[in-house]
């Protein structure tokens, strides 16, 4: 039997939980090498595109293929309206940028604001006619509409300077602004989900037409979902570009959604913790895989690097995965204070020689 | 534009579209049997392309040896990513064969570019790949028209009909109808449906080998994400048809490929979104009807 715990004392653990990570960042921030403070910063994008990408496919059970399209937007809007006009102009070489963006400059925290709700308001508009499609029609939609957009964003010189990209973004993220990001994603991703109209969204995962029946608004309760997904793919989107300081439409391609859905997977897809826990191995296991890149010697033999090699192990994690297990690491279930307390509980009761009831 | 133009790109369309309808036969059989939508086809095409490159260059075969050992191996590899990555999936839920199909497409992509190398293969006749003579002009009135247009098109219509006379007048087209329907009671009728799901696959992954061949002679050149936009094209042409529906695809294929031609010829300011058109025409088409064109309406059942 599961025991729990007051609810007063798991609020106060997580509370001392959030502090010691609030702390170990701190320490990172000031000690860490460059190298260190880039992964983590990696890390906290991936847990928010991971997060909203598993409320959309793992927890309302859409499954959709567009989610680069969103991180795009976020990542555009948010640098249109960083860069220096004067920046702009260097940059827009072949056709200049359109009125009333070229004047225009804002401080990180309303461009990253104004780039997760434009990126939502495309959530809308593309939530809106897709989600009367079921299934795989509806993974179909959005992979073209993802697409679409990348595609957009190659030809539409004057507002995204085509195929050259941007480049010399402001590298405004930091640690306090990507974890704070993943933070607030986290909180407001798994708040929903805990309250009746998560339950509702899961009712909608699991039968659409049994939620139907049960009075649940099935098409609205998606477009929230959905809406709100996109929003924060969008921020992630304006933290990324704002990371790694040049962006060009190929950053967006389906692989960028890949990767995310592998992150999802991995954790468990329909679990918000399996998500972190996903995103924060992958990003970590991809720097580990680096070593196949490069020239390595195992006692007398060496190897020499083979590049590519990263996205074929990575490749075949996924199908290994799918094909031996599927619930990833947490399945569809949420990491929480009782569920610890429990296993150790149980731990300590096998030491005793306590025997399970 | 005068008549001798339009004539030009109406021959061009077609076969770009023929193309798409062979890519698009391979997405709506497995589809139709499986409901699962093969991701790595895309790949299957570009590895077509690479085998009978290879052919040429590494086994020195004359090209028309390499391009049938081209199509075959293309189906062998087919039949085994189905052994190997779906067939322990067909009971499992259908999201994860999805992912699973996404996951073989990218160990696809990559594994070409650690062993072909990310660089692009040159595919045009210099190198001995296919005669010079395919490329010679045939005038007809005031058109100039290549003989690969003509060769590429004859293939087309010969693979087609090579297919409906597999589908429609033998035993194992018979089988693999029946399974469309219905694998259990199909099983039960005594038909071994892991063969013929077999067979399905490579009937599709040879006919992306034919496409992908006719497509590196009209595009000289393959590395390793050849594939991509036109299996994603011939994919949506499969929505479009009616995924699951041979003729629906052979319809969503030159609808595709007509349509594509035919705007960048009229409006050549738009042809950097040409392969944006092909989205846009998936949504009309699923807004309009959610099933395709000649797709059967599944009532939900409850």
């Amino acid at each position: 039997m599961v025991k729990t715990l007051p609810n007063k004392l798991k609020f106060l653990l997580t509370v001392i939980l959030i502090a010691i990570i609030g702390l170990l960042l701190f320490v990172a921030n000031n000690k860490a090498s460059e190298y260190v403070i880039l992964i983590l910063n990696l890390m906290a994008i991936n847990i928010i595109f991971a997060v909203s990408l598993t409320l959309i496919n793992g927890i309302t059970g859409i499954f959709s293929l567009g989610h680069a399209g969103f991180i795009a937007i976020g990542a555009y809007v948010s640098t249109l309206l960083t860069l220096s006009p004067a920046q702009k102009e260097m940059t827009f070489l072949i056709k200049p940028l359109i009125y009333p963006l070229n004047q225009i400059q804002m401080p990180f925290l309303p461009a990253t604001l104004i780039a997760g709700l434009v990126a939502a308001g495309f959530g809308y508009i593309v939530a809106a006619p897709s989600l009367r499609l079921i299934g795989d029609y509806l993974a179909i939609a959005t992979l073209g509409l993802g697409e679409t957009i990348r595609i957009i964003a190659n030809n539409a010189w004057s507002i995204t300077n085509g195929a050259l990209g941007l480049k010399a973004i402001p590298p405004y993220t930091n640690i306090y602004w990507s974890w704070g990001w993943a933070f607030v994603t986290v909180l407001v991703i798994s708040s929903l989900a805990k309250s009746s109209y998560g339950r509702a969204l899961k009712a909608i995962r699991e039968d659409p037409i049994a939620a139907k029946a049960m009075g649940i608004n099935v098409f609205s309760h998606q477009v929230v979902s959905f809406v709100l997904g996109s929003f924060f793919a969008g921020v992630g989107g304006a933290l990324w570009a704002h990371l790694i300081t040049t962006i060009d439409p190929k950053s967006f391609a389906f692989s960028k959604t890949f990767e995310i859905l592998i992150m999802a997977v991995l954790g468990g897809l329909g679990s918000i913790s399996g998500a972190i826990i996903g995103a924060s191995i992958y990003t970590v296991g991809l720097e580990f895989l680096r070593v196949l890149e490069s020239p390595f010697k195992i006692g007398f033999i060496s190897f020499p690097g083979i590049p590519g090699m990263r996205m074929v192990v990575l490749s075949v994690l996924l199908i290994v995965l799918m094909l031996f297990w599927q619930r990833g690491i947490m399945g569809r279930n949420e990491l929480s204070w009782d569920m610890i307390y429990d296993l150790v509980a149980r731990e300590s009761n096998k030491k005793r020689g306590v025997k399970d009831e | 534009m005068n008549f001798a133009g339009f004539l030009q790109h109406l021959v061009n369309a077609f076969s770009l579209g023929g193309i798409y309808a062979l890519i698009a036969i391979g997405y709506t059989m497995v589809y139709g049997i499986l409901r699962l939508i093969n991701f790595a086809h895309g790949d299957i095409f570009t590895y077509g392309i690479y085998f009978a490159f290879y052919g040429v260059i590494l086994f020195l075969m004359p090209w028309w040896a390499a391009f049938i050992f081209s199509i075959f191996v293309t189906a062998f590899l087919g039949a085994f990513i189905e052994r190997i990555a779906y067939r322990p999936l067909r009971n499992a839920p259908r999201i994860s064969a999805l992912i699973t199909a996404i996951g073989v497409s990218f160990f696809l992509e990559n594994f070409a570019i650690v062993v072909f190398g990310g660089r692009a293969k040159s595919f045009n006749p210099q190198t001995g790949i296919y005669p010079t003579s395919f490329l010679n002009m045939i005038d007809i009135g005031d058109v100039k028209i290549p003989v690969l247009t003509f060769i590429t098109i004859g293939i087309v219509v010969l693979a087609l009909l090579l297919l409906m006379w597999i589908v429609y007048k033998t035993k194992i087209g018979m089988a693999m109808r029946a399974i469309s329907k219905d694998i259990p009671t199909t099983k039960l009728m005594g038909v071994n449906a892991d063969r013929v799901i077999s067979f399905t696959f490579m009937l599709g992954s040879g006919l992306a080998a034919i496409g992908g061949i006719l497509w590196a002679m009209k595009y000289p050149q393959v590395y390793p994400y050849t594939g991509m936009i036109p299996g994603l094209k011939a994919f949506i042409a499969a929505v479009v048809g009616g995924i699951g529906s041979i003729q629906g695809a052979m319809i969503g294929g030159f609808i595709l490929g007509i349509s594509e031609i035919m705007i960048v010829a009229f409006v050549p300011s738009l042809a950097g979104y040409r392969d944006a058109f092909a989205y846009a025409i998936l949504l009309f088409v699923l807004l309009v009807k959610p099933t395709g064109i000649l797709g059967v309406e599944v009532s939900e059942k409850v």
